[in-house]
């Protein structure tokens, strides 16, 4: 049971966390309709990490294995603001990549990219989960990655294949990033636990299909692989990079600082 | 924001008219205009723009240069004539009652 709440968890937090890096955007995008269009993706991303949340408390507070929450609030009633808002870094399971700075422009479309053809396959699998609550939310949320999908990779192509400048900015994104994209395939054990019984995606099988993509995209974006490099891992434990407590300091400041604030 | 980070020419990207059909079997309507560096992206600026209410099924985009309009100096002979031409509605006919929406 334990292992399928982290499961959700795992999921919601991935969806949060680039939800939340892409709103930083918001108000600062090189174009007004290229910051409607992210803005349009953070809060896509919001939303499933609500549906994920929703489900988690529902499942916490029925079996009672509770989530470590923030000093203060330990034994509180577990909601989706709870799971957001008062849980410290050690205990998101996000990937790595997605907590990683937006950096430039190109920086974050190249992410928004790996991680959308990621999820494009995962919700495509997940659709078929034995658990009927998670293949619903994947089912719906598919459709939202398909055009977070398409609308990232153009980017992409639109950068690495543009000027000098910037197919050189793309390799710096590359650079920073690429590292970050083995994760998406190393299964954390609590993955690994409700693969078997067919909640999970078995993530072997859906690598082949995201390679296909990334390649044929960066490809036609004159970008190469970093073939060889050390792959990072480790958020889907808990182990974050610096960048992750950043980022909850701000996101989570106006709820531990004035606790059950609403407005 | 770094000075080399700012887009270096924001005027290079033309400006599209954008025509949204809301629903099957109506017309696609003028909605407004935006920027996009080409029309793969003036479409899917559209759609993040101008219907993430559920405005639209289908999106047109023209660039704008390409709208020749009419002059507005030359309003009182273009329109004005039509003023006292009243033959030319279709107002003589007796419509049968079951005809609907005319």
């Amino acid at each position: 049971m334990s292992d399928q709440i982290d499961y959700i968890l795992h999921l919601g937090d991935n969806a949060l966390i680039l939800g939340h890096r892409n709103s930083e955007w918001t108000g600062h995008g090189p174009i007004l309709e290229q910051d409607i269009a992210l803005s349009n993706i953070a809060l896509d991303l919001i939303g499933q990490a609500r549906y994920y949340y929703q489900y988690a408390s529902e499942r916490i507070n029925a079996c009672g294995h509770a989530p470590r929450l923030v000093p203060g609030h330990e034994g509180m009633p577990v909601t989706e603001d709870v799971l957001a808002y008062l849980r410290d870094a050690w205990d998101f399971r996000n990937c790595l990549l997605v907590e990683q700075g937006n950096g430039h422009w190109g920086k974050t479309v190249l992410r928004q990219f790996f991680f959308s053809a990621y999820q494009f396959e995962l919700y495509g699998a997940l659709r078929h989960s034995r658990d009927s609550q998670l293949a619903a939310i994947a089912a719906k949320s598919l459709k939202e990655v398909t055009y977070h999908l398409r609308w990232s990779g153009e980017w992409v192509i639109r950068l690495g294949d543009g000027t000098g400048e910037s197919h050189i900015r793309m390799e710096e994104a590359m650079d920073d990033l690429w590292k970050y994209t083995g994760e998406l395939f190393s299964p954390a054990d609590y993955e690994k636990a409700v693969a078997l019984p067919g909640i999970a995606v078995d993530l072997a099988t859906i690598r082949p299909a995201w390679e296909v993509k990334v390649d044929d995209v960066l490809k036609t974006a004159g970008l190469e692989r970093k073939e060889g490099e050390w792959m990072q891992k480790g958020g889907k434990q808990g182990k974050h990079t610096e960048s992750l407590g950043y980022l909850l300091a701000e996101m989570q400041f106006l709820q531990r600082a004035y606790p059950g604030c609403e407005w | 924001m770094d000075k080399q980070y700012t887009m270096q020419d924001k005027a290079s990207w033309p400006l599209w008219e954008i025509f949204i059909r809301s629903k099957q079997g109506l017309d696609h309507k003028h909605v407004g205009s935006l920027h996009a560096a080409d029309a793969a992206m003036a479409i899917e600026n559209a759609r993040d723009v101008y219907t993430r209410r559920m405005e639209g099924i289908s999106i047109w985009v023209v660039e704008s240069h390409h709208i020749h309009a009419s002059n507005p100096d030359e309003a009182a002979s273009f329109y004005d004539p039509a003023n006292d031409k009243v033959y030319r509605h279709p107002t003589f006919y007796d419509l049968p009652d079951e005809l609907k929406h005319m």
